[in-house]
């Protein structure tokens, strides 16, 4: 059993207009020192299912059935005050926005110290002193001065370094960052990524990264699950998902990313029309009302949801078309494409 | 941060001169505009018996035959460093701050309004502690608990205090818990605190429940809001992520931020209230600043008024700046501006 362990997880929210499935039937693992991106559009239930691990719904109006193991341990049935406990501790969580995440009335530096206090029986003052230690550890310049500043006081990129310092005060083993460089400016999120990698080895924790951009997690990550209305849609390693990708959705993400070994003035190729509500999911597959290769199901896409099939050692894909067709589309049309496009 | 008090300091002054500059136009100036001769305003002073050249006398006497700027000039002094008056047989020294003689009493006006000040500061008090108490709490929980029992409960007696006068409420506790049941003294109670600790706050413990009640309402729905707006927001969600547990997350968290436009609303209606309590005054004839204004305003007592709109006014004023430079130690990002 790996450390973390997702089974059959599904979130749903009931409201007023319906039942949100935003999760339905997600499962993947993570081993510690390794690191599972999450990928997908708004609204796909990425950010849903890393709340859902950390238990962040309980006492909402969300009905979570499924089992997240972590360390051998059942969370889904375990009391939201044991959930509670390993929260921080054993799993923490890197936000996407640093500025709305943070408290605007307290120093960053009380900020880390509450979250190291939460959980370690220890002074203010010994507290104090590992947050300045994280702080430097992130890379923060004149962590002892910096220590008393607000957020407000800080940069994107130095608000993003403090949430994970704050993240890692207590050591987590897992460590679950969602969206961390979405909304930092381009050379910053470069830093940021190398400094979670270099973290991610010092710690040898668990990592997973949430992200609607596939190449913050293509040198990141081992394992990549693509995520489509709340489902998975490709699960594989990193080499499977770019060399080897087999569901349309993929193709269309990797259509979609900028790439620097391609012509500045080319165009990327967009994924027609948009995610679909999470209370009407489509009929049949998810996709398949943007899936431009649909009508090779011979209608099947549109009656019947195709189930996640192994394809190739670890590599999964939901998809109706067979593995053959799909391999070849892939080498002779979606390949060629991609690459002179 | 001190560039932010030295302004908020010299706003805090500049809004005391426009005060004094209009209090001073409508008791003094409007009158004359409306046409009031120096001889028409100097015969409030002086006795129905007297004669049209005592009148003019007093007239001279008192200035109102000065220009405008330098009657106003007289007044400030008198507010700033005392005044005299020259009442013909001796001069008669009145001492900062000077805001005349009552029409009545001929009593000077700043003692009288010196001994009715602990009565209101001590309604004040007490009732403020209640509803700011009362009204976060019950805020807190209602947010907390939306669309419960309690929730509804809550707002829907929030809806009564804020829409019922408080000379009903008053009037409506008095009948029950003084004269009904006797738990609480009857109207009218007034003992010092440093006479009796004990029997004052019995003695306001109705006019402080009413009072707080009104207030209360207010702030239980204005927590309530505020609160069900920082809980949702995504620093709330770190502080859960950490591991907080969830009372220092709504307390620490969620109440802290919700607190800060509770707090403006507070300087606000603490300094009006300090400045006379009139109706829960009247309701309960408490002695305070409030019931002395309406006496003044029955008597048509000019200084009277003019002394307790001067002092009330300056009490709105010092809350308000008082409530600036907490702002700042509340909220670290107003230091900055």
């Amino acid at each position: 059993m790996s450390f973390l362990d997702v089974k059959d997880l599904k979130i749903h929210f009931p409201t007023d207009d319906g039942l949100v499935k935003s999760v339905d039937g997600l499962s993947f693992s993570v081993d510690r020192g390794k690191t599972l991106g999450i990928v997908g559009e708004s609204g796909s239930g990425k950010s849903v299912t890393s709340l859902g691990v950390l238990g962040l719904h309980k006492g909402g109006r969300a009905r979570i059935s499924g089992e997240i193991w972590l360390d051998g341990e059942e969370l889904n049935g375990a009391s939201a005050e044991h959930v509670r406990g390993l929260r921080g501790k054993k799993m923490a969580m890197i936000f996407q926005d640093p500025l709305s995440s943070m408290h605007p009335y307290y120093t960053v530096g009380h900020q880390i110290i509450e979250a190291y206090r939460i959980h370690n029986d220890v002074t203010r003052q010994v507290a104090r002193k590992h947050a300045i230690d994280m702080l430097g550890r992130v890379g923060i310049p004149e962590p002892a001065r910096r220590v008393d500043s607000y957020p407000h006081e800080f940069s994107g990129g130095m608000r993003q370094r403090a949430m994970i310092a704050m993240a890692l005060s207590c050591d987590p083993e897992l460590l679950i960052a969602d969206e961390p460089t979405t909304a930092l400016d381009v050379t910053v999120q470069a830093q940021i990524l190398d400094l979670m990698r270099d973290l991610q080895s010092e710690f040898n924790s668990a990592l997973i990264i949430i992200t609607h951009d596939l190449g913050v997690v293509a040198e990141l990550s081992n394992d990549i699950l693509v995520m489509y209305a709340g489902r998975c849609v490709e699960y594989g390693s990193t080499d499977d998902i770019f060399y080897r990708p087999e569901h349309p959705y993929t193709w269309g993400l990797l259509g979609s990313m900028p790439r620097l070994d391609r012509e500045p003035t080319e165009r990327l190729l967009p994924i027609k029309g948009s995610p679909p509500s999470l209370i009407n999911v489509p009929e049949g597959c998810a996709f398949h009302p943007r899936c431009p290769f649909a009508e090779r199901t011979g209608g099947k896409a549109e009656t019947e949801a195709p189930a996640l099939a192994e394809t190739e050692g670890g590599h999964l894909v939901r998809c109706h078309m067979s593995r053959d067709e799909r391999r070849t589309l892939w080498e002779t049309e979606i390949k060629p494409a991609l690459e002179t496009s | 941060m001190f560039t932010y008090i030295i302004k908020r300091v010299i706003g805090a002054f500049a809004m005391l001169i426009v005060i004094s500059m209009v209090t001073f136009g409508i008791f003094y100036v409007v009158p004359q505009w409306a046409g009031a001769s120096p001889e028409a305003m100097a015969s409030r002073y002086v006795g129905r018996a007297a004669t049209p050249e005592t009148v003019h006398l007093v007239a001279e006497r008192l200035g109102f035959n000065d220009p405008v700027v330098v009657q106003y000039g007289r007044f400030v002094k008198g507010l700033v460093a005392g005044a005299e008056y020259d009442y013909g047989a001796g001069v008669e020294q009145c001492p900062a701050p000077c805001f005349g003689y009552s029409f009545i009493s001929g009593q000077p006006v700043w003692p009288d309004l010196l001994d009715r000040m602990p009565v209101t500061f001590s309604l004040a008090i007490g009732a403020a502690v209640l509803w700011v108490v009362g009204g976060v709490c019950v805020g807190v929980i209602s947010a907390l608990r939306r669309g419960s029992f309690f929730d509804r409960l809550s707002m829907g007696t929030a809806l009564a205090g804020v829409s019922l006068p408080i000379f009903f409420t008053g009037m409506l506790s008095l009948v029950v818990f003084s004269y009904g049941l006797g738990w609480t003294p009857p109207g009218g109670a007034w003992t010092d605190i440093s006479v009796n600790p004990a029997q004052w706050a019995y003695n306001l413990l109705l006019p402080w429940i009413t009072l707080a009640f009104l207030f209360a309402a207010t702030y239980a729905r204005l927590t309530r809001a505020g609160m069900l707006e920082t809980m949702g927001e995504d620093y709330i969600r770190t502080a859960r992520a950490k591991g907080l547990h969830e009372r220092e997350v709504v307390v620490k968290h969620g109440l802290r931020a919700a607190l800060t436009p509770i707090l403006t609303l507070f300087g606000i209606d603490f300094g009006l209230l300090i400045g006379g309590a009139i109706l829960t005054e009247t309701t309960y004839t408490l002695p305070g600043l409030g019931q002395f204004a309406i006496l003044a305003i029955r008597n048509q007592d000019m200084p009277q008024v003019m002394g307790v709109v001067l002092v009330a006014a300056m009490f709105v004023v010092v809350a308000s700046l008082v409530v600036d430079l907490l702002y700042a130690v509340v909220d670290p990002r107003v230091r900055l501006s």
